[in-house]
């Protein structure tokens, strides 16, 4: 399987996981990334066409709660940890407008 | 290990009954820790934070209502080491890492409020690989914890803060995470007691989520007593996580002196190998041991076992790779500034992970991209239903089974850092009981190479938390 991993999706993978790699982490991660690949297909062999797919450990239905108002955190609070605030709300740098 | 005052080798029962009962006060308990952290962090490095300021405070008011004739609780005055990725309101919470830098909870974690509510003291927030993804807390932002039984050694990891702590007296208890092994594998690596519970016997809420379907809050102690006391503390059902099992607290210490007569014990004879031979040599005298007891070992298989550690290295990872998508800059910790939101995002995330963290997020990301995700993460949540059929099965020979807790002994710094796979086979005996959300133990039974530390691991079905700690407490109580 790990013939598949080049540079080149390695990178697409940094992009949409919001990092940038210099070429040379790009390099080491294309290695890296392959040899576990190689070590994981140990599970190829298996024949999973009936296995129903496990996501949790105990089986959960929707968990429900009375819909009465329950305290919330500080907002005072919750933007004095946040980088930057104005005017009771997070600040960030322009969202549109600038081209990549 | 050099014991400079019998107040630090006291257990955290032994402590909270001495301050209930007036005979000892809080006040001299924490200055006594205080004192050993003064004498030996400097070496060790297992706090991020000494609370020292908080702990003395926190002291003097439970002595003040020890005065007043009120019970401060079940944990009066006893120092409990938190691993630094559980949030503490208004005190820095770093899950050793530099993208939360200078973040301060608003809220406290639900184990927090416990802690408090049983009369414990927090003395300070540990040390653990970044985000906790790691095997010998070698990945902190912070630098590494050493082992304080050989510095030149690791603590294991990623909760080896905790475990440090508590074999270096530094608290009588500590709490970790545990998603691979991160409580078992330093608890063994340290010489103390830790345990994995059942999935959901804790809450989360307030656990710095690293892998939510897989995460675990758990307890490390000298003793399985004080491991049974602290989890029996912070179990129980909190309405603020959805995961968590809607019964009450979890009852172990009652189970302790119940002995293991007429127990099944299985053996896997299916287990992967890897184990070193000092490893398996203790595990046989476990073995001996609980047969000697009264117990019956049984022969059973776990044909998936082996298969755990690819199921948990795509799950895990896809799990993060979300979880993580969090830190980007906006709402907490570091920013490092740039001309528009998406450049911020990527500046602040690439500044503030570290290698092991970028590693999994990527490994996630691609195990859950378009044209991947049933190749990976898909085919990894069936093997994880295979693993937990072949338990289920297991199960209905044994009553609990008994595996290494840890490959090895405590390794070098720098033994397992050039090539991650070789890292992440430390979690081989561990892993399984998260993907299936069961309960682990690791106690200490006994000494390998260098005579270093060896754990022996306890495994039970879903809410055999009790029965886990029953045979625990007899293979203390047969510990060479």
């Amino acid at each position: 399987m790990s013939a598949r991993i080049t540079p080149e999706v390695v990178s697409k993978v940094a992009r949409l996981a919001r990092l940038t790699l210099s070429d040379e982490e790009l390099e080491r991660a294309t290695v890296q990334l392959a040899g576990m690949l190689d070590q994981f297909a140990d599970i190829d062999a298996l024949d999973l066409d009936d296995v129903e797919p496990m996501s949790q450990p105990i089986p959960l239905a929707n968990v429900l709660r009375d819909d009465v108002e329950l305290r919330s955190l500080d907002r005072d609070e919750v933007l004095a940890a946040a980088p930057d605030a104005e005017d009771g709300r997070f600040r960030v740098p322009p969202v549109v407008g600038l081209a990549e | 290990m050099p014991d400079s005052d019998a107040t630090v080798a006291l257990t955290a029962q032994a402590i909270a009954d001495g301050v209930r009962a007036g005979t000892t006060t809080a006040v001299e308990v924490v200055e006594r820790h205080l004192a050993e952290i003064d004498r030996r962090e400097g070496e060790i490095h297992a706090f991020n934070t000494v609370l020292a300021d908080a702990a003395r405070a926190r002291a003097a008011e439970l002595d003040a209502q020890v005065e007043r004739g009120a019970d401060p609780g079940p944990l009066a005055g006893v120092p409990v080491a938190l691993k630094d990725n559980m949030c503490t309101r208004g005190v820095p919470t770093t899950c050793s890492s530099k993208i939360l830098d200078g973040w301060k909870p608003p809220y406290d974690a639900t184990i927090v409020t416990r802690l408090r509510d049983a009369g414990a003291v927090i003395i300070g927030k540990t040390n653990l690989d970044e985000f906790a993804m790691g095997s010998s807390t070698e990945n902190s932002a912070f630098g590494p914890t050493r082992n304080p039984h050989d510095t030149s050694r690791v603590p294991g990891g990623s909760s080896g803060g905790s475990a440090a702590a508590v074999a270096a007296r530094f608290a009588a208890v500590g709490l970790g995470s545990d998603t691979g092994g991160s409580i078992r594998q330093p608890a063994a690596l340290c010489g103390v007691v830790g345990a994995k519970p059942t999935y959901g016997a804790v809450s989360r809420l307030g656990l710095v989520a690293f892998a939510s379907s897989l995460d675990q809050i758990g307890p490390f102690a000298r003793t399985v007593h004080d491991a049974a006391l602290l989890l029996e503390a912070i179990s129980g059902h909190d309405p603020m996580d959805s995961t968590s099992i809607d019964q009450g607290p979890l009852e172990l210490v009652a189970e302790l002196d119940r002995g293991v007569e007429g127990l099944r014990v299985g053996r896997i004879t299916d287990l992967p190998e890897g184990a070193n031979p000092d490893v398996n040599a203790r595990l046989e005298e476990a073995f001996d041991a609980l047969r000697a007891a009264g117990a019956t070992i049984v022969d059973v298989e776990v044909p998936a076992f082996g298969y755990g550690l690819t199921a948990y290295y795509l799950i895990a990872p896809a799990e993060a790779s979300s979880n993580l998508a969090r830190y980007d800059g906006v709402r907490f910790g570091l920013r490092v500034p740039a001309p528009d939101t998406n450049a911020m995002y990527m500046a602040t995330r690439t500044e503030g992970f570290g290698d092991e963290v970028k590693r999994r997020i990527m490994l996630g990301t691609y195990a859950l991209s378009a044209g991947y995700y049933d190749a990976y993460y898909g085919r990894a949540l069936k093997v994880r239903r295979l693993i937990a059929d072949d338990f289920a099965r297991a199960y209905l020979d044994a009553d609990v089974l008994l595996t290494p807790s840890s490959p090895s002994v405590a390794f070098a710094f720098g033994d397992k850092t050039a090539d991650p796979y070789t890292m992440y086979l430390c979690d081989t005996y561990t892993i399984p009981s998260n993907l299936t959300g069961h309960p682990g133990i690791s106690v200490p039974f006994g000494t390998g190479e260098a005579g270093l530390p060896v754990g022996v691991q306890v495994l039970a079905p879903a809410l055999g938390d009790g029965l886990m700690f029953r045979v625990a407490a007899e293979l203390e109580r047969r510990a060479p």
